[in-house]
């Protein structure tokens, strides 16, 4: 995953709350392999009637190059399903803003790349009244600048280290194997119970 | 004096390995859970040509894809493969799989404390957002995406920052008709779907400790829609005793070491809580949702929301969720009509769910169709074995086998496009029983009273002198 410090796109508003994981992909799409791309199943069925002709006026088919997207409170609630993520990546999308964020989603958008970055309710409101609009936005300065407004996001310091840096964990984390070993060692022998007992 | 201490921050420090300036911690994974949905995971670990760090600490099961009813020849190729990958790649990495024909088959979430899988003290992870249902015995349980997981295959370790604490506390009695399920319905319809964003909720106080272990699996398989990734239980007796002779669980002098360390599991007196919410018992009526989200939920005698009457903020959202759910604004919840039910999930489909549900239906007809999906073959083989199976097909209701089905409509169970479901599950998202689908959450209990009446319906109406 490659690293970032800031973005350039154009920023569209979804002004909904609770965007659910099963709305951004449907379950029914979650056999593909990430290969085949999952851009086209992101909000399928919000997106589609039930024909699967486009609606012209959502958003997302309105203004196709879109790569920032703003949207209400608890953006990705929901289940774990990583594949959510994959659809606004594979859809083009670098950024989401909303006032809130499903916990897992927000971990699994900086695991790719993807920022979940965190604004207040209302300047999310501004921010949605003003879109479409081409925006920037600093990693490193924690900042949305839409027009003439520049907003601050919260995130934890955590991911934006991940998200600037392109960590890869599984790599950096290889790093740690001696003090995951001696941690895995004192933990059977003081605690033998926490391992499964053998089925005879 | 020693710093008084939450459950989090026991079970927390006793797993932390190191912690990074940036405040991210890497603990260390006593189990991991695996099912179909994995396949992202396992195609990481492969593509790096890695190995499953710790195979005997991994464990596969099929759930979400498997049939609940003919399990002879699957016809649907993209279902059969989903769960021929993981039976695969169990195999190639050498895990115990809790596969389709295995007698202890079942939902992830129903499986893991039955096996003893699921112990006090333990820190589980699965990659799928109701693993806090695991915290009911007292474990540090969380959801985790394909990357965490292909992580956790490699590594048998997990980044993760520490959230914040929250504890809910409920005193007082449950009316009768009343169950876990209602509890936290009603908390998160108080608190909103991000009340809990951010937390780890402990559930405390007189109520949730006169839960049986069934009843706290049920609670903290809701955290998640409360928007807490971690629910947990302090571990007291009444598991110590659901957990002897579990296949997994430690026996003798193991098990012996084991109360020892898990009589420690709790939060220390003066303990502070990043936050607090309480509730009383008294005030907890059975709950369903009206709306297709599960903070859109109401007492059973309520009359379902005007949004011209609601604050800016959430009129939107009701309109919309009254229009998608074809229900008009004003009226009473209960007599709303429904199509279908389903009892199942691991939110409510164990055995003492059952039960309840068999409380309400022994002797009398369903007016709508409906599918019981036990949570695990277990459970199904104990339900026959009380007669329960007999209550549920001499209603008039379909005796399945188990696994997710209706819960997700992966494997290819779906309710019909404009069709309204009583449902024991956790999600009323709008498609999620399939497109289109209308889903009321409740109780098992309600589930079954919308069975006999074919309509929304206070189940305490038909206890009466049952219970
Ligand atoms: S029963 Fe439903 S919520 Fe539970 S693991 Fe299966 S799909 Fe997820």
């Amino acid at each position: 995953m490659a690293g970032w410090r800031t973005h350039q796109g154009q920023a569209i508003a979804l002004p909904l709350e609770n965007v659910d994981t099963d709305q951004l992909i449907p379950a029914r799409f979650m056999s593909i392999p990430r290969s085949a791309g999952y851009g086209d199943h992101l909000l399928h069925d919000l997106r589609r009637g039930p024909d699967g002709a486009q609606n012209p006026q959502f958003p997302l088919n309105r203004w196709p190059g879109a790569s920032v997207l703003i949207a209400r409170r608890n953006f990705g609630c929901g289940s774990s399903r990583e594949a959510a993520v994959y659809a606004l990546v594979d859809a083009g999308f670098q950024v989401v803003i909303a006032p809130s964020f499903g916990d897992i989603f927000a971990g699994n958008s900086v695991n790719n790349g993807l920022l979940p970055a965190q604004v207040d309710e209302e300047r999310v409101e501004t921010l949605i009244a003003a879109a479409p609009a081409e925006v920037t936005v600093d990693l490193a300065a924690g900042t949305v600048t839409l027009g003439e407004q520049t907003v601050a996001f919260a995130l934890t310091e955590a991911a934006r280290t991940k998200l600037i840096n392109g960590w890869d964990d599984i790599d950096l984390t290889r790093a740690e194997a001696e003090a995951i070993a001696a941690f895995r060692n004192r933990r059977l022998g003081a605690h033998p119970w926490a391992w499964p007992r053998a089925q005879g | 004096m020693k710093h008084p201490k939450t459950l989090l921050d026991k079970l927390w420090t006793a797993h932390e390995i190191r912690r990074r300036a940036d405040g991210a911690s890497l603990l260390w994974v006593d189990r991991h859970l695996v099912h179909e949905g994995s396949h992202h995971g396992f195609a990481k670990l492969a593509a790096r040509g890695l190995r499953v760090a710790e195979p005997d600490l991994t464990f596969a099961v099929v759930d979400h894809y498997a049939p609940v009813r003919d399990r002879s020849h699957i016809a649907d190729p993209d279902i059969a493969r989903m769960i021929r990958t993981l039976e695969d790649n169990a195999a190639a990495h050498g895990l115990r799989l809790f596969g389709l024909r295995d007698p202890a088959q079942g939902i992830v979430h129903v499986l893991g404390p039955e096996q003893g899988l699921t112990l006090p003290g333990l820190l589980m992870v699965c990659g799928d957002s109701h693993t806090s249902t695991h915290g009911a015995l007292g474990a540090l349980a969380f959801g985790i995406g394909a990357t965490e997981v292909a992580h956790v295959l490699a590594t048998q370790t997990v980044w993760q920052v520490k959230p914040r604490s929250m504890r809910i506390t409920v005193e007082g009695r449950l009316a009768p008709g009343v169950s876990a399920k209602d509890i936290a319905l009603n908390w998160i319809s108080r608190l909103g779907t991000d009340g809990a964003r951010g937390h780890a909720v402990e559930y405390a106080g007189r109520t949730i400790r006169d839960l049986t272990v069934e009843g706290r699996l049920t609670l903290c398989n809701l955290s998640i829609e409360g928007g807490a990734r971690f629910g947990m239980v302090a571990p007291d007796a009444v598991v110590m005793d659901y957990l002897q002779d579990r296949p997994y669980a430690p026996v003798g002098a193991e098990r012996d070491r084991a109360l020892e360390d898990w009589g420690r599991l709790i939060t220390d007196a003066d303990a502070v809580f990043d936050r607090e919410a309480r509730f009383d018992a008294a005030d907890i009526a059975p709950t369903v949702t009206w709306g297709t989200s599960p903070e859109q939920a109401l007492p059973i005698g309520a009359t379902l929301p005007d949004p011209d009457r609601l604050p800016a903020g959430k009129a939107g959202a009701a309109r919309a969720a009254l229009d998608y759910m074809g229900l008009s604004p004003g009226r009473p919840i209960a007599g709303t009509p429904v199509d279908q039910v389903f009892l199942g999930s691991c939110t409510n489909a164990r055995i003492e769910d059952l039960r309840m549900a068999a409380a309400v239906l022994a002797g009398r007809r369903a007016r709508v169709p409906g599918l019981v999906s036990p949570g695990s073959a277990l459970v199904r083989a104990q339900a026959e074995q009380e007669g329960l199976d007999r209550v549920f097909t001499e209603a008039g209701l379909e005796w399945a086998q188990a696994g997710c089905s209706l819960c997700v409509g992966m494997n290819g169970e779906t309710v019909a496009p404009g069709k309204r479901c009583a449902s024991s599950t956790n999600r009323n998202f709008r498609g999620r029983q399939g497109r289109g689908a209308r889903t009321h959450l409740m109780s098992p209990m309600m589930v079954a009273a919308a069975a006999v009446t074919g309509e929304l319906t206070d189940a305490r109406d038909l206890l009466k002198g049952r219970m």
